[in-house]
């Protein structure tokens, strides 16, 4: 097997979990602490993606979209959160999944009325354009500005959670909430800014990935699920968990997808192995899942409780 | 008691006009309205099937559409052999072949998807019925012979042979639309004997209190797990029917936000009746069918309306139309 392209398979696993990342850290957070469900978070995704081409289109650079998308995104994230999911706390998770899943048509529907049916192209900056060659291996700039860009963020995060007292009583809140605001720590508020946390950092997700693949409608919607996954394999509630479990779906993806049509073709016909390698890929993600809830119900690096 | 006989009458009433409607429609020239109602019993089919996990058993399985597509592709499959060479042993147009394959795969796929999952409670339970059902989109999507992604044309209707002589044409839709209604009836009717007997008040006990029922020494995960391919057996079925009914299976039938719509219309007819999942059927297909004739942008207000019932409207039509209180939930 050739090594140059052993390496830009890594490269490219590790972008897909980079990426996986920013959409699950908001999804296992607003799970583990505030106990919701939130499909909605996909809407996020896309909204970052389509707020910051239309940022970049009208005033031709990519950087002032950015800002825009990520301005826009999180008063979008306070709004929806102070009007709707406010109220779905107190809910069961079946509740929680229906009335998201209605936000993700609304939102769905909401760009299709303002942006048309088609997607939109980001252009990039010529700063972000061009390649890099170590030696054989030949990589886009962006595509290492996407993973140090990821990785920024998880540190950042990291350091948040981790090292502030905002960060301790997120921590406290996915161990015991009643506790907490017992404790006299306005939740709601907490509430509404871990959740606007995670929401910009999905629309960050969304706008990083759109210069490559463009934005679309429903674009966030089979990732999400591949987010759900994530954080079910890495624990709920868990940063650290979210990371680790991003970055090993990121590379069974990439290398099954890779790699799987070349061992298939040996007992079936190259073209059937090209159409069934992705799929087979698909669905090793979805076996490791289902492998780690039976021995593992709790995930990897579940929080600890109580 | 009054709210009973209410409740009864209603039930009758409803399934009087989706009797009668179609045909009034047909008569004065509007044939597509049986087309419309066709749907609207096979997706009843479906969400009654899944009513019965959500709402006796209380399992919220979110990858239902798995076996609406199994179901559909026990069809798919054999036709296409038939009409183009193939396997021999899976070819056929025969209507009950294709039934005994259905049933037999999503019974076979609920017995060991549901003993894995039926380990996991709660969301978990969600998240993994939903990953086996992902697992089946996407083997579906890996299946090129029979169109990978864009899915594959049923040529003919299956052929029901009733005795050694007559066969049931169900290409004509009036026979098919009768075929789908009498299934429907004898679908609600296993339901509701199931839900009132002892293997249905035994799964009803333990969604309200499980440790009560281990506590009496009954260990509810068989019942469970039996529910839950009996359930995805009625679901085959109804993917069955929808092969013929559409000419045409593709993995979209799987996709998750097809399970999120039967949930949907389950929640929109209200999860404490036996008809709930009727009504929220009925309501769904109307609804979709006037808004999306209305707008192209009717997923929005249907989106609307999904925040609004879930968010206000406690007990689905079913509640309003009784004004049954939240808790009060039917023994």
């Amino acid at each position: 097997m050739d090594f140059t392209l052993v390496l830009t398979q890594a490269i490219n696993g590790l972008q897909l979990g980079i990426l996986l990342f920013l959409l699950s850290a908001g999804l296992t957070l607003t799970f583990g602490i505030m106990d919701l469900i939130n499909l909605a978070h996909a809407s996020f995704y896309m909204l970052g993606a389509f707020i910051c081409a239309a940022g970049t289109l009208y005033f031709d650079s990519f950087f002032i979209g950015v800002a825009i998308a990520i301005v826009i995104t999180a008063v979008l994230a306070l709004a929806v959160e102070k009007l709707v999911i406010a109220h779905l706390y107190v809910r069961d998770h079946l509740d929680q999944l229906l009335a998201t899943f209605g936000l993700i048509l609304i939102a769905d529907t909401g760009v299709h009325l303002i942006w048309g049916p088609a997607g939109l192209a980001i252009p990039l900056p010529p700063v972000l354009q061009g390649q890099i060659s170590f030696g054989e291996l030949v990589v886009p700039v962006y595509r290492l500005v996407i993973i140090a860009v990821g990785l920024l963020m998880a540190a950042g995060l990291y350091w948040l959670v981790n090292k502030t007292r905002a960060g301790m009583l997120i921590r406290a809140g996915a161990s015991n909430r009643q506790m907490l605001s017992s404790l006299g720590i306005n939740v709601q508020v907490l509430f509404s800014a871990v959740f606007v946390i995670g929401a910009v950092l999905a629309g960050l997700g969304g706008l990083l990935i759109a210069p490559i693949t463009e934005a679309s409608i429903g674009m966030g919607n089979d990732i999400i699920i591949t987010a759900f996954v994530v954080i079910i394999i890495g624990g709920i509630g868990s940063i650290k968990g979210a990371f680790v479990a991003a970055l090993i779906i990121g590379f069974i993806d990439t290398f099954g997808r890779a790699f799987l049509d070349t061992l298939f073709a040996f007992f079936m016909s190259v073209e059937s192995a090209e159409t069934a390698a992705p799929a087979v890929s698909a669905i090793l993600v979805y076996v490791l899942m289902a492998l780690i809830l039976v021995w593992r119900p709790q995930g990897l690096f579940p929080p600890k409780l109580r | 008691m009054r709210s009973q006989i209410f409740h009864k009458f209603g039930a009758a009433l409803l399934l009087l006009t989706l009797l009668i409607v179609p045909f009034v429609m047909s008569y004065f020239g509007k044939t597509f309205w049986l087309d419309i109602f066709t749907r609207l019993i096979i997706l009843s089919i479906a969400a009654s099937s899944l009513s019965l996990l959500l709402s006796v058993a209380g399992l919220a399985s979110f990858g239902h559409a798995a076996y609406i597509g199994l179901g559909a592709y026990a069809v798919g499959i054999p036709v296409y052999f038939e009409t183009y060479g193939g396997n021999d042993f899976l070819a056929g147009y025969n209507g009950w072949w294709h039934l005994l394959l259905a049933v037999s795969v999503c019974a076979l796929f609920a017995l060991v998807t549901g003993a894995i999952s039926l380990r996991t409670r709660g969301v978990h339970f969600i998240m993994i019925t939903m990953a086996f059902s992902q697992m089946i989109f996407y083997l579906l999507v890996s299946l090129e012979e029979f169109g990978g992604d864009d899915g594959l044309s049923v040529d003919l209707r299956s052929e029901f042979a009733l005795l050694d002589t007559v066969v049931l044409d169900i290409e004509e839709p009036w026979i098919f639309y009768l075929l789908c209604y009498v299934l429907l009836l004898l679908v609600l009717f296993v339901i509701s004997r199931i839900t009132h007997s002892h293997f249905g008040r035994v799964l009803n006990a333990a969604r309200q209190n499980e440790q009560r029922v281990r506590a009496l020494g009954v260990n509810p995960y068989g019942y469970r797990l039996f529910a839950f391919v009996l359930a995805g057996v009625i679901a085959g079925l109804s993917g069955v029917l929808y092969a013929n009914y559409a000419y045409f299976v593709s993995p979209g039938m799987v996709e998750w936000t097809r399970s999120g719509e039967l949930m949907f219309m389950i929640i929109l007819g209200g999860v404490t009746s036996l008809f709930g999942p009727l009504i929220g059927a009925t309501c769904f297909v109307l609804l979709e069918y006037f808004l999306s004739r209305w707008t192209i942008f009717w997923h929005l207000p249907f989106g609307l309306l999904l925040l609004g019932v879930v968010l206000f409207g406690r007990g689905g039509i079913v509640g309003l139309l009784t004004r049954r209180r939240r808790g009060e939930l039917e023994p």
